[in-house]
């Protein structure tokens, strides 16, 4: 029963192993990747249902006891995103074989596919840190792979300074978990947890937990961490950029969340107060990064960043509404901004080229793309009634309550930024005069994978009341830690 | 013996970050060889260092090895062990593609 909880990690691992053993039968290849990524997705599903009529399932690796042995903790934050994780992995699988050249396809990309799922959902699962660092290196690991897959000029340069900033980040980590069992004698998270408390965070655990800040902010590419991030999220194909975009950040803001609303919550006013800072510099800057370029990848690339600021403003808002707002705002980027990048991509591909200036009037030939553009542009400003209106309701409606004002009103205008920076490229690419020279494309099949996302999305928004419950019980769940000391420790 | 090994490792680190801050590629991967010796060596000494007792806890044993940093050195050794062949091989390719190791000239234009 409680081996449930290995499943989402196992499944893609093998599926990456089998798929390793023939990688020229591409048609074999594509087929059995389908089959593992939707088989995955029902595991996952059936999960989540049982997660969430049934409570958190805890496997304890090996049948060591609790804070000895590694821990896989399938609650329902953690379910609930393997699950948002894999909807983008199985979009992002029915896109690649459009996408990809062969040559791409044959050099294993479907195995670092899965392991890189593997990693991610890993990483959502556990509940030992050191494990953490173990996942974060297998799905970095598979990064690393896929960033240099084609071996381009520009994506060797850009690669190079990804490993290398991953790299010394994550020696951060392990430095920082050795102060942590250096101070408290334990990774597991639950037992970490419980031993603060005990000592009321002193001051060597304050800097701990900042150290754990930086390491999870390098990965998650907040201000002033995030220059690595975007063009080295350009580089690869559309495929993999939408990969990355939606899952990789995402888990270093997920770790955020965890330790932060889990192990050191007893000095909010010194650490809560500076990630609000911090949320609404990222805001800013990443919007004005946004605004800056006529790369339509780039743009959607820079938009992780106030994403990232939303997400990281519930945390440090810290109360029911708030962090409902984020966790609702992180599922909702992780589905908009895979839908994005393949959809910036699949225009790129139209238009032949992915600078702005360079093409325009792309409505007379593709009207479906087009209005695809635009409505996702509204999903992701958080127009109503779309998914990012919700999250956004939330966030502001938190942090009005803790009475944050200046975080509220950038938020807002960043917003309507973000709202710019997208109907950028539908006006200067979309509108316009008709380019007589020009020679349409096909963009069969690539735009399916697209719908469908924006069709979550889209539910996301309209659907709230559906989801809006669960959500809310996560953030009650979370905002007493109680809740996940007693199931890891006592259950 | 903690204290020197202490010292020891915030050598590492210090000579790691000035490789780290170069130009020249080659100089970067020592420097991020020379970080991950830094962290496993700190996380060696936070489980105390202690020699000839074995790393087993049971009723009446009250002087006893943590086995457990052990165990997660080995697992970073691997995983940095991993990433530094890989980084050579990246470096490698890199230099060879852009016909230049230095990240001066690595850095790229605004637009491509």
């Amino acid at each position: 029963m409680s081996n449930l909880a290995v499943l989402p990690i196992i499944i893609p691992l093998i599926a990456g192993i089998i798929l390793a053993f023939f990688p020229k039968k591409l048609t074999l290849v594509r087929t059995l990747t389908k089959l593992f990524i939707i088989g995955n997705l029902a595991v996952v599903s059936y999960i989540v249902w049982q997660v969430f009529n049934h409570g958190a399932i805890i496997l304890e690796t090996g049948d060591w006891a609790a804070p000895y042995g590694i821990v896989i903790v399938a609650d329902q934050l953690s379910v609930l995103l393997a699950l948002t994780t894999n909807i983008v992995a199985a979009a992002c699988a029915f896109y690649a074989p459009y996408s990809l050249s062969d040559r791409k396809e044959k050099y294993y990309f479907y195995s670092f596919f899965f392991f890189l799922i593997s990693g991610v959902s890993g990483a959502f699962l556990t509940g030992d840190i050191f494990n953490l660092f173990v996942f974060f290196e297998v799905l970095l690991m598979a990064s690393y792979a896929l960033i240099v897959l084609g071996g381009d000029k520009v994506q060797l340069r850009e690669s190079v300074k990804y490993v290398f900033i991953n790299l010394f980040s994550s020696m951060l980590f392990v430095t920082a978990v050795g102060f942590l069992y250096g101070t408290v004698g334990t990774v597991n998270m639950a037992q970490i947890a419980q031993r603060v408390q005990e000592v009321d965070q002193q001051g060597v655990l304050t800097t701990i937990g900042i150290l754990l800040f930086f390491v999870f902010a390098v990965k998650a590419a907040l201000f002033p961490l995030y220059y690595w991030m975007p063009k080295s999220y350009v580089v690869p194909n559309p495929v993999i950029s939408a990969l990355f975009g939606a899952l990789l950040t995402k888990v270093g803001i997920y770790s955020i969340i965890r330790v932060f609303s889990l192990i050191f919550i007893h000095k909010i006013e010194l650490t809560h107060e500076v990630f609000i800072w911090i949320a609404g510099l990222s805001m800013i800057f990443g919007i004005f990064g946004a605004l800056s370029t006529n790369n339509i990848k780039l743009i959607i690339a820079y938009n992780i960043i106030p994403a990232i600021g939303f997400i990281l403003m519930g945390i440090g808002v810290f109360n029911q509404d708030a962090v409902s707002g984020a966790i609702y705002y992180l599922i909702h980027d992780m589905v908009i901004k895979a839908s994005l990048f393949l959809l910036v991509g699949t225009i790129a591909y139209a238009a032949g080229t992915s600078d702005l200036q360079k093409f325009n009037g792309l409505l007379h030939y593709y009207p479906f793309l087009g209005w695809l553009l635009f409505v996702s542009g509204f999903i992701l400003a958080g127009i109503p009634p779309f998914s990012g209106f919700i999250g956004k309701l939330l966030l502001l409606k938190g942090s009005l309550a803790a009475e944050e004002i200046a975080i509220v009103i950038i938020a807002l205008l960043s917003s309507l930024l973000i709202l710019y920076s997208i109907m950028k490229i539908f006006i200067r690419g979309f509108w316009g005069e008709k380019d007589a020279s020009f020679e349409p494309k096909s963009i069969k099949g690539r735009t399916a994978p697209v719908v469908v996302l924006l069709a979550i999305s889209v539910f996301m928004g309209i659907g709230a009341e559906f989801i809006y419950p669960s959500v809310e019980s996560i953030s009650k769940y979370l905002l007493d830690p109680a809740n996940y000391i007693n199931a890891v420790l006592e259950g | 013996m903690e204290f020197i090994i202490l010292i020891l490792s915030g050598v590492l680190f210090a000579a790691a970050i000035y490789n780290l801050l170069q130009k020249q590629l080659l100089r970067l991967i020592i420097g991020s060889v020379l970080l991950s010796h830094g962290a496993h060596l700190f996380l060696l000494t936070m489980g105390k260092l202690k020699r000839g007792n074995p790393p087993i806890l049971t009723e009446g044993v009250s002087d006893y090895t943590d086995p457990l940093p052990q165990a997660l050195i080995l697992t970073s050794i691997v995983i940095s062990f991993g990433i530094t062949s890989l980084l050579l091989v990246l470096a490698y390719r890199t230099a060879k593609e852009n016909d230049t190791d230095n990240m001066e000239q690595l850095r790229g234009n605004e637009n491509e």
